[in-house]
């Protein structure tokens, strides 16, 4: 049993796991990231997840994502002094210390990062995240659907370059953060939204729990495709075999989609899932079933493991499981920022929970 | 496949852990000739063994044999067994942008201990669009070099970026023959695998110490063929079921490993005929199961380990359970101990003193062979218990790969095929003639192959560039040997690199074709 409040490198396993989970096909490979963390768990020992709420008022957050491609992540990984220079640059401009890390973004790689960071750092990681999941843009964060302004947004590369940006807004965040990520090599450590614990609401609380918990019932359930469907209130969509993979890659976007062919109960039915990164949008011929912001994961039915995008592969056996997003993804700038619109489809957003159930089970 | 050429002949060898299998089938893929030997101590032995008993049969028409294809296990038991590997230097390029995590970090002790000389990461490598991390760090590399003089007998050289700008890879290898001398070679990553810096860098080092232990086995191939005058192409099956020749199985040793598993699918497919399948390899240890997806074997979904490493090289999905031919049974439980090899000294039918598997289904009227008078005539006990066991175990994996779907047969091959009861957790069995040598007809009848992979830029420039990647990757095939006449693009994997600015994709293409009729 994990002793409460304090991430060892026992922890991993499940945390990898788990933020596969919440990656929802996207947010890259996370063995990488794990091996990153496990390394700074062993150099600079335990990490301890905290409470927003257990921090000092004043406590300065600091956000940290990985920007780019997840495919040079796994390539460039790093020279593992980037999280203590952009701590450096942040207490440099604030003038004040940094009390904690927070995961910008528990899906994928970026859930698992974190951990290493704060060992590194020697400060305790935030049991909470700025999404709730995996999302592709930077202004896809709660922080931008509470209303706040990414006033000061810090930069480095793995060269050790470093920048510090104030955008006027989030939209232009994004834009200038990825050029430089661009010229960077489509890598770089980002830190945005610095936070204190006054900005409770601006975040989605439990993040790093619930990942563990996630990779917990994987790992140990007997079961482990139901257990992660309970554990996570979901919703089986399909039970299957991918029978087709198509990628459109115009525009250098991979907007792809998968097709999945029902087995056993759900002999007969087909299921498309829209990626883009991240599983968007599954359709049963032209009825949603679920969509972005809620989450889509596609699994293998034997392990439970969720399966990242690009590992997508003819003939594997997989269920595909939905279910609902935090709910500031459900309001109406939530849903602005990071529902179907936000990604150029037409559907109107209706949770998960309220569509017609098609299967038999 | 029967095209207008003089008659010719391959050979199919499958080394197991229990037997050695060997195989000739003509041009129209009938099986002409056949035999099983046990698998020597050596693995090399048992070869030879097989191919003398192969070439005996075919008498005067041995000479007609134009290829010989061999599947074998001793890669996978080098480094599962940490025995016969070189010692290798490992160097990476990068270092500024990689340290996060060093070389090697997370290898087991043992395996570090068999096979690495030393490590070292210095200054060079690019960046994803091809700008200089830093200029090749020459003095450090030399000075890495002379420290492992008379101590490496290879070098792993990984560089951060390769498989897009292998420069510096390139030059690393320069350097080791003017340093160390042509004796030492090297392993360069771009030439081993996909981006993906740790997994690429751990299948170099893989790639580098299992040199020695690959090139005894082509050696001695060589040698048994050239003492039955046989002048012929030398084949190697590969992890994917492809063929590779035995120049590309010395530089790339790596890539035999899993070619067990993906022969015993493809031969299981091209013995019934079927293309979609449960496949039960029985063989002296363990029941290996895996699934036939459009007559080729499914791809396992997680990343493959291999001794504990991680790598990038794709494999069967397959699930082992430990009942075999030689499985012990015990007076409490059946195995998971095996007597393997041994088994017809120790099995009871063959007048031994060890119960196993092979007598409980002997008792149980599935296999008729040795002296069933030595197993007595009563109500079984122990025998008949361990019938049941292999039988629910059976039951239960079968299910678990099939995913519960009962429409697809479950096809039983390998030596101890017989063991498989008449029909498995609502399957249907197929029996295969030839079944017992079922991985030797699948390393006979693979398939050539080729791969390219490559970086192309988004955009307008995707479609030539895409074009001009499936033109190598078949020219690399039919380099290889393949027929150009039958050679496709079976594969074309697409991965964008970046979200914003300047976008590209990386992409894979995979070419197979049939081994092309001998000129």
């Amino acid at each position: 049993m994990r002793e409460q409040g304090v991430l060892t490198t026992a922890d991993l396993e499940d945390l990898a796991l788990g933020c596969a989970v919440y990656g929802t096909g996207g947010g890259g490979d996370v063995s990488g990231e794990s091996l990153a963390a496990f390394l700074a768990l062993k150099a600079h020992g335990d990490v301890s997840l905290v409470r927003m709420a257990d921090l000092p008022p004043d406590g300065l957050i600091l956000p940290l994502s990985m920007i780019g491609s997840p495919t040079v992540g796994q390539e460039m990984l790093g020279s593992g002094r980037e999280a203590a220079a952009v701590r450096e640059e942040v207490e440099r401009l604030t003038g004040r210390p940094v009390a904690a890390v927070m995961a910008m973004e528990i899906g994928g790689a970026n859930g698992v990062a974190p951990v290493g960071w704060a060992a590194q750092l020697g400060l305790p990681l935030v049991d909470a995240d700025g999404m709730g999941r995996a999302l592709p843009e930077l202004q896809m964060v709660s922080m931008h659907v509470a209303g706040l302004e990414p006033s000061v947004v810090v930069l480095v590369d793995a060269l050790g370059n470093l920048a510090t940006l104030r955008p006027v807004d989030a939209a232009w965040a994004e834009r200038w953060g990825r050029a430089l990520c661009v010229a960077s090599g489509s890598s770089a450590l980002l830190a945005d939204h610095l936070l204190t614990p006054a900005d409770h609401g601006a975040v989605v609380h439990g993040s790093v729990s619930r990942a563990l918990e996630a990779g917990r019932v994987i790992r140990t359930a007997e079961e482990p495709m139901d257990a992660l469907v309970t554990a996570l209130g979901a919703r089986r969509l399909l039970t299957g075999t991918i029978e087709d993979l198509d990628r459109d890659t115009d525009e250098g976007f991979v907007r792809g989609s998968v097709t999945v062919s029902g087995r056993g109960l759900d002999l007969g039915r087909e299921l498309r899932v829209d990626l883009q990164n991240e599983n968007l949008v599954a359709r049963e011929g032209e009825s949603v079933l679920a969509s972005v912001p809620d989450l889509i994961s596609i699994c293998d039915t034997r392990t439970g493991i969720p399966i990242a995008t690009e590992s997508l592969r003819f003939g594997q056996r997989v269920t595909v499981i939905a279910w609902p997003c935090d709910p500031l993804w459900r309001t109406a700038r939530g849903l602005e920022t990071a529902g179907p619109a936000a990604f150029g489809y037409p559907h109107p957003y209706v949770p998960v929970e309220t569509l017609p159930e098609r299967n038999s089970r | 496949m029967s095209r207008r050429t003089a008659p010719w002949l391959r050979i199919g060898i499958d080394v197991g852990g229990t037997n050695t299998d060997a195989v000739a089938l003509d041009s129209d893929d009938r099986l002409v000739a056949r035999a099983k030997r046990p698998t020597s101590d050596d693995v090399t032995g048992g070869m030879r063994a097989a191919l003398a008993v192969v070439l005996a049969e075919l008498g005067a028409r041995a000479g007609d044999v134009r290829s010989v294809m061999v599947g074998t296990t001793h890669a996978t038991n080098a480094v599962v067994g940490r025995r016969d590997l070189a010692k290798v230097g490992v160097l990476r390029i990068g270092a500024s942008v990689t340290a996060a995590v060093p070389p090697l970090a997370d290898w087991p002790e043992d395996l570090h201990r068999a096979a690495v000389a030393g490590t070292a990461q210095v200054d060079g490598g690019h960046l994803i669009d091809g700008y200089p991390v830093a200029p090749l760090d020459v003095e450090a590399v030399k000075r890495f070099l002379g420290d492992l003089a008379g101590r490496a007998q290879a070098i792993a050289v990984t560089g951060v970026f390769s498989p897009v700008h292998p420069e510096h890879e390139l030059r690393v290898a320069d350097l080791v023959r003017t340093e160390l001398g042509p004796g030492v070679h090297t392993s360069m990553g771009h030439q081993i695998g996909a981006l993906g810096l740790l997994a690429r860098e751990n299948s170099t080092v893989l790639n580098a110490a299992l040199r020695p232990t690959v090139a005894a086995v082509t050696s001695a191939l060589g040698h048994a063929l050239d003492e039955h005058g046989l002048d012929v192409a030398t084949y190697f099956t590969q992890n994917d079921g492809t063929l590779m020749d035995a120049a590309h199985a010395d530089r790339f040793p790596l890539l035999t490993i899993g070619s067990g598993p993906s022969n015993s699918l493809r031969g299981a497919a091209l013995l019934t005929g079927l293309a979609e399948a449960v496949v039960a390899d029985v063989g002296g240890t363990t029941t290996d199961l895996g699934v036939l997806v459009d007559g080729f074997a499914r791809e396992s979904a997680a990343g493959s380990v291999i001794g504990g490493v991680r790598t990038n090289l794709p494999m069967p999905d397959v699930l082992s359970i430990a009942y075999g031919g030689g499985t012990v049974v015990y007076e409490d439980r059946t195995g998971p101990e095996s007597v393997d090899r041994a088994i017809t000294a120790h099995a009871l039918v063959f007048g031994g003193a060890t119960p196993t598997l092979t007598d409980a289904a002997v008792f149980a009227g599935r296999l008729t062979l040795g002296d069933r008078a030595r197993l007595g005539s009563g109500p079984g006990g122990r025998l008949k218990a361990a019938v049941e066991d292999f039988d629910q175990h059976l039951s239960e994996a079968v299910s678990l790969v099939s995913h519960g779907r009962r429409d697809q047969p479950v096809v039983a091959v390998g030596g101890a095929a017989g063991l498989i009861p008449a029909t498995v957790d609502g399957h249907s069995v197929e029996r295969p003639r030839h079944a017992d040598v079922a991985n030797a007809v699948g390393a006979a009848l693979a398939l050539v192959s080729g791969e390219h992979e490559t970086v192309v830029p988004a955009g307008s420039g995707r479609l030539d560039a895409l074009e001009e990647a499936r033109e190598t990757a078949v020219a690399r095939a039919v380099a290889a040997g393949a027929d150009p006449v039958g050679t496709a693009v079976v594969r074309i994997r697409e991965v964008p690199l970046s979200y914003g600015g300047r976008r590209s994709i990386r992409v894979a293409v995979k070419a197979v074709g049939p081994l092309a009729a001998p000129s």
